[in-house]
């Protein structure tokens, strides 16, 4: 019982790490899209009509952001949930072992 | 033995109600109150928005398909009949069947009240394709109350039956909605669209059978405990 | 299974990880530009979406017919995944469409009907906690409906007009394209059978914490 609770918690850990590097990566990796000039079979976005110059770069990471956070959370509710059945697990057992 | 179960069913609900009319004629009011306040929620310079029309006539029809799916299900908990019911040696499906006849005229009761007040109130020419209409009304009445009466049969022994019936029932149900409002809606068009209209109505048949064929597979597991 | 468990988890951790590079070495969509970005995230949570309502699906019909408690137990956990991944798509999907289409929302039929997909899933979730003994039941024919519902919502797209791209959109996309979003998607469909793993794990810690309870009031 114990035993699982450590490899969750290792599994746990390993997949925050994990996901903090692909948040750091991120940010470089828009850096590097700024798009060279004179591409000729792309149409630049400065070239689209004005009513469509909001700007895209929020958009793109708040999506990627949300995912990742949506991620995250549902894994914090599995953690928090295991955590108390474990909890309860524990508590009826002292309360059998006491009787 | 399947038909006879069914029929007997439909007897036996249309005997209870032929006693009060309860459930009818509430259902009647709730839908004229339904079409009535989204009627004013519409009003656009002392007149109704004619354009509306199809949308309410159907919202007014799944509201008080609801309520009418609730109340007649509360009855059976109520007598404790549908354990009854299931103790008897009659196939199950055959009960659902019995069921789902006897909301059917119900619910088709209401509507022959709800469509023409509709077309009155909002100058809707509703009757200028009756078959077509009648067919579409058909097909979606017969979509939701396939889903509908599954559901309320099954929640009958759940808690908080009377929200979940809805919570579960339109999200499913709303596809069924969608397609009799905007067949509806072409039909109401200055030149009604016939072909729109039959293209609708070939959708809420596959629909229907889609939710009768589900709702007959999973009734019987459904209601053993 | 087991086994497979913790390299299943490298493997996603290192999809997503190198997923910005290749989303980056991507070209631009010649009319959409970066926005359309978002694509590769986007597609693949519907993706996963669409697997966890399979599950689910499979898993409620098995536990209906057969009674078996551990198929109960893979479709509640594949029920709030499909919850998370339809969220995923519905949140993604606006932040595109803002700049792609000029509105958040529009009612037409792939977005209405992938809404109501979610909301059956989200009412699978509220009868099994507020239904009361006898709900896991209700809940497996919820899924079956919305198992039933599912293909609609998938090809309402090619059927009738919308102002949402076309099923065809994706087969055809070029080679460029193609690679990275395959990639993603694979990360998605894994990362869904990771967190279904953890799922089950906890619904069977439930299951026999339940049983403790059980033989504690004997």
């Amino acid at each position: 019982m114990g035993f699982r609770r450590m490899k969750a918690s290792r599994i746990f850990r390993s997949a925050v790490v994990a996901i903090f590097l692909a948040l750091l990566a991120a940010p470089a990796a828009l850096a590097v899209q700024t798009a060279p000039p004179g591409q000729s079979e792309y149409v630049p976005i400065k070239d689209l009509p004005p009513t469509d110059q909001m700007p895209a770069a929020p958009l793109l990471i708040a999506a990627y952001a949300f995912v990742w956070v949506a991620v995250l959370v549902y894994l914090w509710t599995i953690w928090r949930r295991l955590g108390k059945v474990e909890a309860e697990m524990r508590e009826l057992a002292q309360k059998t072992s006491r009787r | 033995m399947f038909l006879r179960t069914a029929w007997l069913v439909l007897r036996k609900d249309f005997a209870i109600e032929a006693r009060s009319w309860e459930v009818l004629t509430t259902t009647l009011f709730f839908a004229t109150a339904c079409v009535l306040v989204f009627a004013f929620a519409f009003v656009r310079e002392g007149r109704a928005v004619e354009d509306a029309a199809a949308g309410i006539l159907w919202i007014a029809i799944a509201f008080s398909g609801t309520l009418a799916l609730g109340r007649t299900f509360e009855r059976e908990r109520y007598g404790e009949t549908l354990r009854a019911l299931l103790l008897a040696p009659a196939p199950r499906p055959a009960l659902y069947v019995g069921k789902l006849l006897g909301m059917l005229a119900l619910l088709g009761t209401a509507e022959l009240f709800l469509v023409p007040m509709v077309a009155f109130l909002f100058q809707a020419a509703l009757f200028s394709r009756p078959l077509l209409l009648a067919a579409l009304l058909a097909g979606g009445t017969l979509g939701f109350c396939a889903v509908g009466t599954l559901f309320a049969a099954m929640l009958v022994r759940a808690r908080s039956r009377d929200v979940l019936l809805p919570i579960l029932l339109y999200p499913i149900t709303i596809p069924v909605i969608i397609a009799g409002v905007r067949g509806t809606a072409a039909l109401l068009a200055a030149t009604p669209d016939e072909a729109a209209a039959t293209m609708w109505i070939g959708i809420l048949a596959a629909f229907d059978v889609v939710f009768v064929t589900l709702a007959l597979w999973t009734f019987e597991p459904l209601m053993t405990e | 299974m087991r086994k497979a468990f913790a390299p299943l988890v490298v493997v996603v951790a290192a999809l997503f990880v190198s997923a910005p590079y290749f989303i980056a070495q991507a070209p631009y969509e010649s009319t959409m530009g970066l926005i359309q970005k978002i694509m590769y995230f986007h597609v693949p949570s519907w993706i996963g979406m669409y697997t966890a309502i399979l599950v689910c699906g499979i898993a409620s019909a098995i536990y209906l017919f057969q009674n078996n408690t551990a198929a109960d137990r893979y479709a509640v956990s594949a029920a709030e995944l499909a919850v998370l991944f339809g969220l995923m798509g519905l949140v993604t999907g606006p932040l595109w469409g803002r700049k792609a289409w000029g509105v958040w929302w529009e009612w037409d039929v792939r977005l209405t009907s992938a809404l109501l997909l979610e909301l059956v899933f989200v009412g699978y979730l509220l009868v099994r906690k507020y239904g009361g003994p006898g709900s896991e039941k209700l809940a497996a024919a919820t899924a079956l409906f919305g198992f039933a519902v599912a293909p609609f919502v998938y090809k309402s797209v090619d059927i009738w007009r919308t102002v949402h791209p076309k099923t065809s959109v994706v087969p055809t996309l070029p080679r460029v394209m193609a690679g990275p979003l395959a990639l993603t998607a694979l990360a998605f469909v894994l990362l869904f059978l990771v967190l279904l793993t953890l799922r089950v794990r906890l619904a069977e810690r439930q299951a026999v914490l339940d049983e403790l309870y059980l033989a504690d009031e004997d």
